[in-house]
């Protein structure tokens, strides 16, 4: 009863306005600076508020996919949410890959699509799609709003549930007619969803389990997942591993949360992860999750997978622990405020033999950087493109295996710092969200690692990277092939290379970068890639295309075959071709 | 999957208080679909409260993939509360109509099983009896197995619904 009295206090705010004005003025209320959009005739009426509204920075991607991606990048590199509009039918299903993207990697997305008018709902009208039932599975939550008076509602809700507990995509479609109806706006920020309230604080009991489990380890080991990013709980797990001295290990999605310039750091886990990272989670005795899901990438065989440790998983999401793996000790809860509660109670472990252990893999199995006077080593542009940056741009990528030596090689120093589509492995992610991220971070050099596959499902976006001069630097990894899947052709179907190799059959992308207005170079030896590489880094009002020709035919190791152990993995070509 | 390990692995009641529309519905079902959990039955309908409706689902697993359904149903937004009846006091009912064949042995062998079930006779023809009958699941399924041989035209279940007994105390939790 307490509550409706505030509300009827806070009636004299009420204001009337149209659905596409609530919807403006609640953005504008949440925050949002920046919507990623692309017009048609249901979303017209947001479109004419649009017009006139130079608050609200609106960038015409070239299609929305493209524009759920760089809403992605956005939201990554900044951890608020994107945002998408979108019209109905062919402009929402367009959304479909770049909701499920994010949905997979636990990203805070708020997807708007038009919708016809509701007197014509479920009649097939002219594009008209049933966009809340087919994102259904791969939305945290979503809505169909009917009633304009429950617009401002809605849209609070989504902004809360889409950043709020694990983060995701949340959709709200938005019909027509309700768009243009005059409606209630009271400005009412507080958002109350009694059956949405995330586990924040871990219980105490197993806190102290956990500490002192990890206080009597011999060979302890942190394993860092996407969570402790989008927990913004670096700062903590950094201070935590670092007083302990105890090894850390990310997974692709957790680079970045630990910086790889601490003696701790043992890079990446996984299928392409480093030797001693495998090495050390097949034999250590305790193993911490902060935010990590035990992935099929990060565990390879199940029944091989750290069979020596016991385990505790710290993750906000119940239902991520003890889906693939048992653990002893579950802590539900908010990495940041559970790793600090162990961090008060743990004791460093007495760990000296487990640390020469340690080093002495890394000292035989270090991940290789080969290189070539008059050819580029993929591993080696990685390389250069991490020390001309110092490290400190933000790398986005596509996915094949420019993506597992981006994550390899470049040196991670920094949170959202590395943007990747993880879960979901999206080709055409890359350049999109590398557009996003640099709408959202105008300080930061950001770099797009992409493939000539990859690129390919979304070098449209040139033309909106130009428009809008957003200076992302696409470092092309060109190998004239889809090269992960020519990688597994050669090692799991007996080098029958199917489909995957393009050849001479890839355009020119220099040219293709110039036709849209954009800077392109090429560099066919590593001193014009250092060159191209400079100038490049200079460019600020323009997206460059740097057509980097490189070995066609380096496969990414090391690496763990599928079906095979994390201490299975192979090393080398030959060593493949023995298993 | 084959009959015996549907018979080995056991079964749950989940209670599930939800948010009367049809999204939400229409995403818990998702669930057992999309990550292949099993489902027996399942009922909605509205509840006393104004604007809640409550599930009544069944469905079978071992203790951990019963866990990962309730932890995934937590995690459906508008899912408010989460009930595992199975180990729990609780009231179960199910109806079933069943059409039976009188034709093979005449109406007084049917109706006395009907009796011994406590099931009502509702409609009759020349050949066929339809019975009605209420209990909990087990038992309904005892008739329907009696009446099978007999031949059983058509009948439709409700699937069962549950409630936690108020009074919990000498509860037998194995
Ligand atoms: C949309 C989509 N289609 C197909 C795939 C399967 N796939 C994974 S990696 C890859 C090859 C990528 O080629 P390229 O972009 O050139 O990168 P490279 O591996 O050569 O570095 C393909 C086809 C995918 N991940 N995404
Ligand atoms: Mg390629």
């Amino acid at each position: 009863m307490s509550l409706k009295s505030v509300k009827k206090a806070a009636m004299p705010d009420t204001q009337t306005f149209n659905g596409a004005e609530i919807l403006i003025k609640t953005l504008a209320d949440l925050d949002v600076d920046t919507i990623f959009g692309y017009p048609g005739g249901a979303v017209l009426p947001i479109y004419d508020s649009l017009f006139d509204n130079h608050d609200l920075k609106h960038v015409l991607i070239r299609h929305e996919q493209a524009g759920t991606h760089a809403a992605d990048g956005y939201a990554r590199a900044t951890g608020k949410p994107g945002v998408v509009l979108a019209t109905s039918g062919p402009g929402g299903t367009n959304t479909v890959t770049g909701i499920a993207t994010a949905m997979m990697d636990s990203i805070p997305l708020v997807v708007l699509t038009g919708q016809v008018p509701t007197s014509v709902i479920g009649n097939d009208a002219f594009q008209e799609a049933d966009i809340v039932g087919i994102t259904r599975p791969i939305t945290k939550q979503n809505y169909l709003v009917r009633d304009v008076n429950e617009l401002e509602d809605v849209l609070r809700e989504a902004f809360h549930i889409a950043t709020n507990g694990r983060p995701g995509p949340v959709l709200v479609d938005l019909p027509k007619d309700m768009l243009n109806t005059t409606g209630n706006y009271k400005c009412n920020d507080k958002v109350d969803i009694p059956s949405f309230k995330p586990t924040l604080h871990g219980h105490q009991p197993q806190i102290a389990k956990a500490a002192k489990m990890l206080s009597e380890a011999k060979k302890p080991l942190i394993y860092v997942g996407g969570g402790a990013i989008s927990g913004e709980a670096w700062k903590e797990v950094t201070a935590f591993a670092e007083r302990l001295n105890v090894p850390v290990t990310t997974t692709l999605m957790g680079l970045g949360a630990f910086p790889e310039s601490r003696p701790q750091s043992l890079g990446m886990l996984g299928m392409h992860g480093t030797w001693y990272a495998n090495m050390a989670m097949t034999e250590c005795d305790v193993l911490l999750a902060v935010g990590a899901r035990f992935d099929d990438r990060v565990t390879g065989r199940l029944n091989g997978f750290s069979q020596k440790s016991r385990k505790i998983h710290i993750d906000i999401d119940p239902s991520c622990i003890g889906k693939n793996v048992d653990v002893e000790i579950p802590i539900v809860g908010d990495v940041k405020r559970v790793i600090p509660a162990i961090d008060k109670l743990a004791k460093p472990p007495e760990i000296s033999e487990w640390w020469d252990t340690i080093h002495s893999w890394q000292k035989e199995h270090p991940l290789v950087v080969p290189r070539g006077d008059d050819k580029i080593y993929p591993q080696h542009m990685v390389k250069m493109i991490s020390e001309v940056t110092g490290g400190n741009a933000i790398v986005v990528t596509d996915v094949g295996q420019h993506q597992m030596w981006a994550a390899q090689h470049y040196k991670f120093n920094h949170p959202r710092s590395w943007i990747s589509s993880g879960g979901l492995g999206t080709m055409g992610y890359g350049f999109p969200a590398a557009m996003g991220a640099a709408l959202a971070c105008p300080d930061r050099d950001v770099v797009c690692i992409t493939g000539d596959g990859g690129f390919q499902m979304s070098s449209y976006e040139l033309a909106t990277a130009v428009e809008y001069k957003i200076p992302v630097k696409i470092a092309l990894m060109n190998n004239n092939c889809l090269g992960m899947v020519r990688q597994w052709q050669q090692l799991f179907y007996k080098n029958r290379t199917s489909y995957s190799v393009f050849g001479s059959n890839n355009p020119d992308f220099v040219k293709m970068a110039e036709s849209y207005g954009a800077v392109g170079m090429r560099a066919t030896n590593p001193e014009e890639m250092r060159e191209v590489l400079n100038k490049a880094m200079k460019i600020k009002d323009a997206p460059v295309l740097m057509d980097f020709q490189v070995v066609e035919t380096e496969n990414c190791y090391p690496m763990v075959p599928s079906g095979a152990a994390l201490d299975e993995m192979v090393e080398s070509d030959e060593e493949a071709n023995k298993g | 999957m084959s009959t015996t390990t549907i018979i080995k692995t056991p079964k749950h009641t989940l209670s599930v208080l939800v948010k009367h529309n049809l999204n939400t519905l229409s995403r818990i079902i998702g669930i057992f679909s999309a990550k292949g959990f099993e489902l027996d039955s399942v009922t909605f309908a509205s509840e006393a409260e104004p604007g809640m409706a409550r599930l009544t689902i069944t469905t079978r697993g071992d203790e951990r993939t019963v866990e990962q359904i309730n932890k995934h149903l937590h995690n459906v937004v508008d899912v408010l509360k989460v009930t595992n009846l199975t180990h729990k006091k609780c009231i179960e009912r199910e109806l079933a109509i069943v059409k039976v064949s009188t034709a093979k042995v005449g109406r007084p062998e049917i109706m006395l099983i009907a009796q011994a079930f406590k099931a009502k006779v509702i409609d009759i023809t020349s050949d066929k009896l339809a019975l009605e009958v209420t209990g909990n699941t087990d038992k309904v399924d005892a008739m329907i197995e009696v009446l099978r041989p007999y031949g059983i035209i058509a009948m439709s279940r409700t699937g069962s619904i549950a409630l936690k007994r108020e009074f919990q105390g000498a509860v037998n939790i194995n």
